[in-house]
């Protein structure tokens, strides 16, 4: 497992790709900051929370693509599969490769934080609940945008796709407002998964919705492992 | 060390493998031979864990591939028929990956560097194996399943794809690696695994269709005595003649090789000679016998032997 982290980081900088994601992030992150509170005077980060979720819409799937379906286009699987490495470790190496990259990338908004700080004060409390948020909503994204990738040997159906994915669960609280059935409706509410992120962006530390984008990864993590296991039996 | 019980393996209703059982002693070379889409590739992807069998068991070292798969992996270097190389990657970068994925044990430096001696990469150590040639790519392949010493090296048609040159360095170094380790190789290129290995098993549409050493299959299949004689005179006669001898069963006319002499191969029952007649039956005629040979199947001949009559039933 730790080799295969080992690689996978190696390989986001080693290639543009992870340079190209986190400046766009710092870049676009750092514009909302200064809109939002510096020109604005404004300590509280919530704008600028609710913001980063429509650039991470675009940037989650762009690390994700190619984790899973590089490894089947080089057929490179063939070496991890045959090692001595168990599937969940690879699984999760895989995951969490990506995901340090994610956190890197949002660590940018408590430095934001600090910055404010020295302007006035930010309700901390406020600021954390969010940045877990943040954490949260991510390991969710990255596990999704994982299993997409391992459904595909190309890097494009799998960025594509996740995207879709991502947009699909963003536009679907709206579309369960206007659903007549309630029974729909409230499925349709329990996918919805930025509506769980809002809370956190209010500073809302909501056990249930830690639970649920825990739940969210760890439901995508055990569907990858299966796409494994399942090309292997058929 | 490696043993292999009734393996079967469908894709669908197709059967890939159909009841495939055999072991391998330690140190062996055993050649896995066979048409393209035999179930070479399907064979070696079951021992190594990548795929599992529809039925049937794998057995390495001791350790079921599939219910202690770590043990049984550790055990193994594999070098599929694509080599799993990652692109971007320097070769030293590659094989460090490898040496930890592989959890080895061994002093690493050292140990990279004697995997590199013996495939000889050294000189391409530091470059990156997107601009390495095929023949290199192919050896930084063999090196990554030599990581770790294990005691297997499953090796899918190492030799695919490169120049002749490299095709002798590379069996002259599977042979080197033979001393050392239990060897499974898959080709469809017959003086390889007549080179290389001691024990060849032919495997057609999924089933085993033969197994022996070469020499073994040669007699085992070579029953019939067949000659081949060049002789001076009309073609038609001289075959009337060579059929009325005794114990005969076919003459076979192969054709004109000079002017007015043609060449015939004359099949003999098992266990008798018809040279002495046909010597003595030929003078008579004053047809000269120009050159008479005995031909003995060569593996070539036994493997398209065996993958016809397994077409057939």
């Amino acid at each position: 497992m730790k080799a295969i982290i080992k690689r996978e980081l190696s390989n986001y900088f080693s290639s543009p790709i992870g340079y190209v994601v986190l400046v766009i992030f710092y870049l676009f992150s750092g514009l909302f900051f200064n809109s939002y509170n510096l020109v604005a005077q404004n300590t509280s980060m919530s704008s600028l929370f609710s913001s980063i979720v429509n650039l991470l819409g675009f940037l989650v799937p762009v690390l994700t693509m190619r984790l899973m379906s590089e490894e089947k286009k080089q057929r490179t699987d063939q070496l991890l599969l045959t090692s001595p490495v168990s599937l969940p470790g690879l699984v999760l190496g895989k995951l969490l490769s990506c995901y340090i990259v994610y956190v890197l990338m949002c660590s940018i908004t408590l430095v934001y934080a600090v910055i404010m700080s020295s302007f006035g004060s930010p309700d901390w409390p406020v600021v954390i609940s969010q940045f877990v948020g943040l954490l949260l909503l991510g390991l969710a994204l990255t596990a999704i945008g994982m299993f997409i990738s391992s459904l595909t040997e190309s890097q494009i159906i799998a960025v594509v796709g996740t995207y879709a994915i991502i947009l699909l669960v963003t536009i679907i609280s709206s579309i369960a407002q206007i659903v007549p059935n309630a029974t729909v409706a409230a499925i349709l509410n329990a996918i919805a998964l930025f509506q769980r992120y809002n809370s956190f962006s209010y500073g809302l530390l909501d056990f249930s919705n830690i639970v649920y984008f825990l739940s969210v990864a760890a439901f995508f993590v055990y569907l990858t492992i299966r796409v494994f296991e399942k090309k292997r039996w058929s | 060390m490696i043993e292999v019980k009734h393996l079967t393996k469908k894709y669908g209703d197709k059967f890939a493998l159909k009841d495939v059982s055999f072991t391998v002693e330690p140190g062996q070379v055993l050649g896995f031979l066979g048409p393209n889409g035999a179930g070479k590739s399907t064979t070696m992807n079951i021992l190594t864990g990548y795929l599992s069998a529809t039925e049937g068991q794998a057995i390495i070292g001791g350790h079921d591939i599939l219910e202690e798969p770590m043990e049984a992996k550790r055990l193994i270097g594999y070098l599929p028929e694509q080599p799993p190389l990652y692109l971007d990657m320097t070769v030293k970068e590659y094989l460090e990956f490898v040496y930890e994925l592989k959890k080895t044990t061994l002093p690493k430096q050292q140990h990279l560097k004697e995997v590199c001696d013996v495939v000889k990469i050294t000189d391409v150590y530091g470059r990156i194996i997107k601009h390495l040639s095929k023949g290199y790519r192919q050896r930084v392949g063999l090196a990554q399943a030599l990581i770790g010493n294990p005691d297997v090296l499953i090796l899918d048609e190492p030799t695919v794809g490169l120049d002749p040159k490299q095709i002798i360095d590379i069996r002259n170094l599977i042979r080197g690696l033979a001393e050392r380790h239990t060897v499974i190789l898959s080709s469809h290129i017959l003086p390889e695994v007549q080179a290389v290995c001691d024990r060849i098993l032919v495997i057609n549409k999924g089933q085993i269709v033969a197994d022996g050493t070469p020499d073994n299959l040669s007699a085992q299949l070579s029953g019939d005595h067949k000659l081949m004689v060049r002789i001076e005179g009309p073609e038609n006669d001289v075959a009337k003649l060579l059929s009325s001898l005794p114990n005969v069963i076919s003459v076979k006319k192969l054709g004109k090789r000079d002017v007015g002499v043609y060449e015939y191969a004359v099949e003999s029952r098992t266990g008798t000679d018809v040279r002495k007649e046909m010597f003595l039956r030929l003078a008579d005629r004053r047809w000269p016998l120009l050159s008479s040979r005995s031909s003995e199947l060569t593996l070539e001949d036994i493997f398209l032997q065996l993958v016809r009559e397994g077409g057939h039933q």
